[in-house]
């Protein structure tokens, strides 16, 4: 079987212009790279909130492969998106201080100072339960924010826009080999 | 050369929408010598501005105009603001589709008769049959090169259709291909074949699909005498003091109000817009919305029983590469009450990609059980239900007062409650996907619950008598002998198949009737 040719879609890493395609339904910035977006301040958040909440993105949707400039990238959006919401009403900089508040209540340290994934897990379904617009917004901002970034298609093997090389027609549409007789 | 008709000219046909009822008519009207003027609320997207992207597309080409949801359908859970995914655009949601063509069966035509009746259910015989509308049936399957008919050799299976396959001749199931699809196996039409995109559901780039964007709408404004206005919105329809329709007003691309004129106004909205069409031009004649003297705009809304599986396997299937409906199982689609429920479904491949996948695997859901069904992309095939469901009065598209659109409008609320037969069948359905999966060997398998609905039928049914429906046997209204209904709107029951050939069947007979009757001076 044709295996997803990983260093073809790698290249396209310097084509900013095709992420351009999310901010229109993001109504976001186009996504840049992972260390230079890092380094930017965020909008609705002091930058010391940076790393709480890369960390919850990763509790959330919890990828083992993918580096955490992935999940600063989705933040960042998120960020973007909630500071352009003419309601205003979340921000990331409240959202950790509530975060930081269940992590205390629960287990008496902040958010990132809980060693095991499952307890940080049992901190987030606190504020899911208690309706959380601020959980809200991330878990459900996530799902673009996370899995709208091309740069990760080809660690899940997803190959993207095929138009351009003619389709699977003669790229392996019907390889599979693997059926028992 | 297209036409181009003057606002005030009153001797066109407004067709009101571009998709596969209202680009059908307008075509067959246009070849048949009518003058027509087609509104179409969307923008006009050729195959160069499709993208292989899917947010991106489905920013472009979705119709993301407010709608509000009400019920216990887990759509208004989860998507409140989205009952529906179809296409706001020149072609209707022709562009989206996936292609399926399917027939009905002749017992779903009279399914109150073949089914009986069932509590808290409005079922109705169809005022047509399956011996009336196969000539027309055989006129749409030639107009859109469907597969397995007229000599045209059935599509390649891709790989997600090898697993679906095998697992399903291993139960058991005899009916097993890849689908009678309006999608080109071999050029066809001044189209190219199919090249295994998998962008199907983001507008074809090769065109090989049949869409009314590049087919009935160019082929219709050839003649001279069809006239498409793209970003034309259709706000209310007008009439006379003797009830005639007689004007459609609409909000041009600038935001102006526009009033055409009009000998006959066919609706093809599809099924939430048209009946919201039709309640917001209420007038002292017609109080409870346009020709809905007899309460049933709106009401029946159907969207099939849907849901999907997943299933995850130990080696790669790349699921996404090809037809994003590769092949069916129809051994589900009989009528056979042992099983617990009236009605039938089909069994369809599909594949999502990786964005999609995100959204709509288990929306809501999140951790590590979560991704690790996501890790599996790769690994994944998936199949997608289509089953009648029940026509209910309580499921239905009212006006919500409390919302209003960009045109001030009240904008449309869908309403759905599961039927308890929706609910054994789809049981059944995910029980039988599990198995086709598990019999070749899947690890995991995935139940989704049904997307917001791609499938949207009954909202101004036909009927035998005027009291049970809103329109007649040629889609007419009961009331408005000018006023016509060209959608699945018209749909009297939902059948067990998807529902685009017999939309564009019954168009192409619509507009041979209703171009007899101009003939005779009739409407």
């Amino acid at each position: 079987m044709r295996t997803v040719d990983r260093i073809d879609v790698m290249s396209r890493r310097n084509f900013i212009g095709r992420s351009a395609g999310t901010a229109a339904l993001l109504a976001a910035s186009p996504v840049i790279s992972g260390k230079a977006h890092a380094a930017e301040a965020l909008k609705t958040a002091p930058a010391f909130a940076m790393p709480a909440l890369v960390r919850m993105a990763r509790d959330l949707y919890p990828h083992d492969r993918l580096p955490d400039s992935i999940y600063e990238i989705a933040v960042a959006i998120i960020d973007e998106q909630l500071a352009g919401d003419a309601d205003g009403k979340v921000t990331l900089g409240q959202g950790v201080g509530e975060l930081d508040a269940a992590a205390s209540a629960l287990k008496g340290v902040p958010y990132l100072s809980i060693a095991e994934e499952q307890d940080r897990v049992e901190v987030l379904k606190s504020l899911e339960k208690a309706g959380s617009p601020f959980f809200g917004a991330m878990r459900s901002s996530m799902i673009t924010a996370l899995y709208n970034q091309e740069e990760i298609w080809a660690n899940f093997g997803y190959e993207g826009s095929s138009a351009e090389k003619g389709g699977y027609l003669h790229r392996g549409f019907d390889d599979l080999d693997w059926l028992p007789a | 050369m297209a036409g181009k008709f003057d606002l005030d000219d009153d001797s066109v046909v407004v067709v009101i929408g571009s998709g596969a009822g209202g680009g059908t008519l307008a075509n067959e009207l246009a070849q048949k010598g009518v003058k027509v003027v087609c509104l179409e609320a969307g923008a006009r997207y050729e195959i160069q501005d499709f993208v292989n992207n899917e947010w991106e597309s489905f920013a472009q080409l979705a119709w993301r105009d407010p709608r509000t949801t009400s019920g216990s359908w887990r759509v208004a859970q989860d998507f409140p603001g989205l009952p529906a995914w179809i296409v706001k655009a020149v072609g209707g949601t022709t562009t989206h589709w996936a292609g399926a063509s399917l027939r009905f069966q002749d017992h779903e035509w009279k399914a109150r008769t073949h089914y009986g009746e069932i509590k808290d259910a409005a079922l109705l015989d169809w005022p047509i049959d399956g011996a009336e509308m196969a000539p027309w049936y055989a006129k749409a399957e030639q107009k859109m090169g469907t597969t397995g008919t007229n000599g045209i050799p059935r599509l390649p299976g891709n790989n997600n259709f090898k697993v679906f396959h095998a697992g399903a001749t291993r139960i058991g199931y005899t009916d097993v291909h890849t689908g009678n699809m309006s999608i080109n196996s071999q050029p066809r039409d001044g189209r190219g074949s199919c090249q295994q995109l998998g962008f199907c559901f983001q507008g074809c780039k090769t065109g090989a699909k049949w869409s009314t964007l590049y087919t009935e709408i160019p082929k219709g404004e050839a003649t001279g005498r069809l006239e498409v206005r793209p970003e034309s919105h259709v706000l209310r329809i007008e009439h006379d003091a003797s009830g005639k329709v007689t004007a459609v007003v609409y909000a041009d691309r600038t935001g102006a109000l526009q009033r055409q004129k009009a000998r006959v106004v066919a609706l093809a909205g599809n099924s939430i817009e048209s009946p919201r069409m039709l309640l917001n031009s209420e007038s002292s004649m017609f109080r409870h919305g346009l020709a809905n003297n007899s309460g049933h705009v709106g009401r029946h809304y159907m969207r099939h029983t849907t849901g999907s599986v997943y299933g995850i396997f130990e080696k790669p299937v790349h699921m996404h590469r090809g037809t994003v409906m590769a092949g069916i199982a129809r051994d589900e689609a009989r009528l056979d009450t042992s099983r617990g429920f009236v009605g039938g479904y089909e069994l369809e491949t599909i594949s999502l990609g990786l964005p999609f996948l995100g959204a709509f695997l288990d929306p809501g859901s999140w951790g590590r059980d979560f991704t690790a069904a996501v890790d599996a992309f790769d690994y994944m095939a998936g199949m997608w239900i289509v089953g009648e469901d029940m026509p209910r009065a309580t499921n239905r598209i009212t006006l919500n007062g409390e919302v209003k659109d960009q045109f001030g409008m009240p904008v449309a609320n869908v309403h759905y409650d599961d039927h308890e037969n929706d609910i054994a069948m789809r049981n059944h359905a995910y029980r039988q996907g599990q198995a086709v999966y598990e019999a070749v060997g899947a690890r995991r398998t995935l139940l989704t619950p049904p997307y917001p609905s791609t499938h949207n039928l009954g909202t101004n049914r036909m009927s035998e008598k005027p009291e049970d429906g809103v329109v007649n046997r040629w889609g007419q209204s009961h009331e408005i002998s000018n006023l016509f209904i060209s959608d699945g709107s018209q749909f009297t029951t939902g059948a067990a198949e998807n529902p685009t050939l017999t939309i564009v069947a019954l168009a192409i007979r619509q507009a041979d009737h209703l171009a007899g009757l101009m003939a005779r001076n009739e409407v």
